[in-house]
């Protein structure tokens, strides 16, 4: 086991390399760059003097191979640079948001899971009934609204609930605060797009476990077990469910990775300064740097986040043993 | 004495959208406190079903039964509320399955999957549940069952699944086994093996068999009566050696010529029953096996013969019963 783990790490070199040469290159293939933008922006009076420098500075004027490779050895050295469009440390300009979008994926997982196995379960198990339709109703719910519009349907009941309550109108904190600073004012920040983003998540995944859940009643075993004369609630606890969550389990790890990068809107109806944010303000600032390493770490979220799917698999699938 | 089962005009069917599918139509039979009995026919006479219908576990909600009475001694299943018929699953009447190799979880391990049986019956502890596991492991023969219990089903052969099962079914001393079929899925040499074991064990333990096959060859070997079925219906019952010597109904003569014997000559040539089974959403009015019977007379499409016993409980549902009665080897 301790090999296999060993030989994972080993292979993502290569698919993190195939990341770095790929969005390298795109990035340079938008016409246009950050010292344009930045010294003749908005119809400003360019300089081209200015702009050389501009470009010299921050190293635009080296060859191609040459920047890539001083990247690729500052990633190897630790160093990820300073961001082209605000001169900071990039690892200033991601840590704060790294932390809330990571929080918010695994709050809204969290949400996800506590919603989808105990209703898909539900659902699958009284299937055809009034309960098994209702949370397929609330399910198609979850689809067919999109998370934004459900965070601005939860900050309008917050604003009207609170001045009903308390006659005064409270909105959660715009600023974020770490969980280990004070809990409550990170909580409190953080629940709603949690909250909003894990409803449609768990939409997913609930119907996802429904029908895992129906198609693995149908085995054998199971059979098995009501002959045996087990109770119902072990049949499913134990019998069934254990089986039917391979395919959550990758539904859930899919959907996380993408949570981590990919809620530009979300955050902008909560006012997150998110990764989603910073990542669509960095492409647009043609922050090469910044974007790069953007995309780098959402790559190693995605690959680490199938390693511990499979890794989750062998550990229910006894069957499945890795070398 | 009240009978350990007694199974009376069970009907089973399945409702589905090519309509309603007759899978056991007027069922009856009996077993005593352990001895075997067979139930014989070819794939998709209703065997299986009617096992099903005993310990309810036909599949919902297509199977349903329709009427009849399933005695357990003397108490009728069919009348029973759920939370009673669980107890008696497992407990019991155990069942063991065709499919050895997808009848256990195979996330779950040996141990887990034999205590649990136990621990929910028979208010023990894990720890002694472990220990009787061991020896109902050992008893069917299964090698170092200690370390099976922490193996999965993967880690064994279909044959050592099968006693897996078998030592499952035992494992609540119950006093009705179901066997269906429980050595297609294997070697012809481990059909042999796990079928002397079972009927070893039953023997020893006084524990009821049904043993459900579609191998006339197995009922002569190991049952004390076998019920031969066909279309739903049992068409001749009584005591193993009295059908297998005088047939009294012309399927059970075929399937009897289908089976290769040692008290034959060599050069006989095995023949086979021509023609299919009836389909069994559309039964005829008369016997069902008239498409394919050499016996049959006018009559034979027009009346079902009902299952008529001689006084030795030989019964035989054919209006031309008496001219099969003629014994064997002979002709
Ligand atoms: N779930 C179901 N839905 C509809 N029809 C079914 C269902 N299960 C069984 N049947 C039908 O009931 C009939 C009897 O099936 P059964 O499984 O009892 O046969 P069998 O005698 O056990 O055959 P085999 O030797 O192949 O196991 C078959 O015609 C089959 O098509
Ligand atoms: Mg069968």
């Amino acid at each position: 086991m301790t090999r296999y783990i060993g030989k994972r790490l080993l292979l993502m070199i290569p698919t993190l390399l195939g990341a770095a040469v790929f969005v390298f290159l795109l990035m340079r293939l938008i016409p246009g760059d950050v010292c344009e933008l930045r010294l003749a922006g908005e119809g400003a009076y360019a300089d081209e003097k200015a702009i050389q420098l501009c470009r010299e500075q921050a190293g635009l004027t080296k060859s191609l191979p040459r920047q890539f490779l001083d990247w690729i050895w500052g990633m190897v050295r630790g160093d990820f640079g300073v961001s082209m469009w605000t001169g900071r440390p990039i690892i200033y300009e991601i840590g704060l948001r790294f932390q809330l979008s990571l929080q918010v994926a695994i709050m809204a997982t969290m949400t996800a899971i506590l919603l989808a196995i105990p209703l898909g379960t539900l659902s699958a198990i009284n299937q055809d009934t009034w309960i098994d339709y209702g949370v397929r109703a609330f399910s198609i719910a979850g689809l067919a609204m999109p998370s934004f519009w459900l965070g601005i349907l939860i900050i309008l009941a917050l604003l009207i609930g609170t001045q009903a309550l308390w006659g005064t109108p409270w909105m959660p904190p715009i600023q974020y605060t770490p969980i280990w600073e004070d809990p409550v004012a990170n909580l409190s920040q953080l629940v709603w797009p949690a909250l909003a983003t894990g409803y449609r998540y768990s939409a997913v995944a609930a119907r996802m476990t429904r029908s895992a859940l129906l198609e693995v009643l149908q085995e054998d075993y199971i059979r098995t077990a009501r002959a045996k004369g087990l109770v119902e609630h072990l049949i499913i606890n134990r019998h069934a469910l254990k089986n039917a969550l391979l395919p959550v389990v990758t539904v859930i790890g899919i959907e996380f990775a993408f949570l981590i990068g990919g809620l530009v809107v979300t955050e902008q109806v909560f006012n997150l300064n998110g990764l989603g944010k910073l990542f669509v303000e960095s492409v647009g600032n043609h922050d090469y740097t910044l974007t790069q390493s953007l995309v780098m770490l959402v790559a190693l979220v995605f690959i680490m986040t199938n390693f511990i799917i499979d890794l989750i698999y062998a550990w229910i699938d006894p069957r499945i043993r890795y070398r | 004495m009240a009978k350990l089962l007694e199974v009376q005009d069970l009907r089973t069917q399945f409702h589905t959208p090519s309509g309603t599918v007759h899978a056991v139509d007027g069922m009856s039979y009996d077993v005593e406190k352990g001895e075997t009995v067979a139930i014989v026919g070819e794939s998709g006479c209703g065997k299986s079903v009617s096992a099903l219908s005993i310990l309810r576990l036909l599949p919902v909600p297509s199977g349903r039964i329709v009427s009849g009475a399933i005695r357990f001694l003397g108490q009728d299943l069919l009348a029973l509320g759920n939370e009673d018929m669980r107890a008696v699953r497992g407990r019991q009447i155990a069942m063991v399955f065709q499919e050895p190799m997808t009848s256990l979880n195979p996330v779950l391990t040996i141990g887990l999957q034999l205590t649990e049986t136990m621990v929910q019956h028979l208010a023990i502890s894990r720890a002694e549940s472990a220990k009787r596991a061991v020896a109902y492991l050992q008893m069917v023969g299964i090698p170092e069952p200690e370390q099976r219990l922490k193996q999965y089903p993967h880690h064994l052969s279909g044959g050592m699944r099968q006693r897996v099962m078998i030592a499952m079914a035992l494992c609540c001393e119950p006093t009705l086994i179901i066997a269906d079929e429980p050595t297609t899925a294997l070697d012809v040499t481990i059909q042999a093996q796990i079928l002397e074991l079972m009927k070893g064990l039953s023997q020893r333990l006084g524990v009821a068999l049904i043993l459900i096959t579609h191998n006339l060859g197995v009922v002569a070997r190991y049952a004390d009566r076998v019920n031969v079925m066909y279309a739903g219906k049992i068409i001749e019952q009584g005591k193993a050696r009295d059908v297998y010597r005088h047939p009294r109904h012309p399927y059970t003569l075929g399937l009897l010529r289908s089976v290769p014997r040692l008290d034959q000559p060599r050069r006989r040539q095995l023949e086979s029953i021509p023609g299919q089974p009836p389909d069994l959403t559309r039964l005829p009015n008369g016997c069902a096996f008239v498409p394919r019977c050499g016996f049959k007379v006018e009559r034979c499409a027009l009346e079902v013969p009902d299952l008529v016993h001689a006084a030795n409980g030989h019964g035989s549902a054919c209006w031309e019963q008496e001219r099969l009665d003629k014994p064997r080897g002979t002709g």
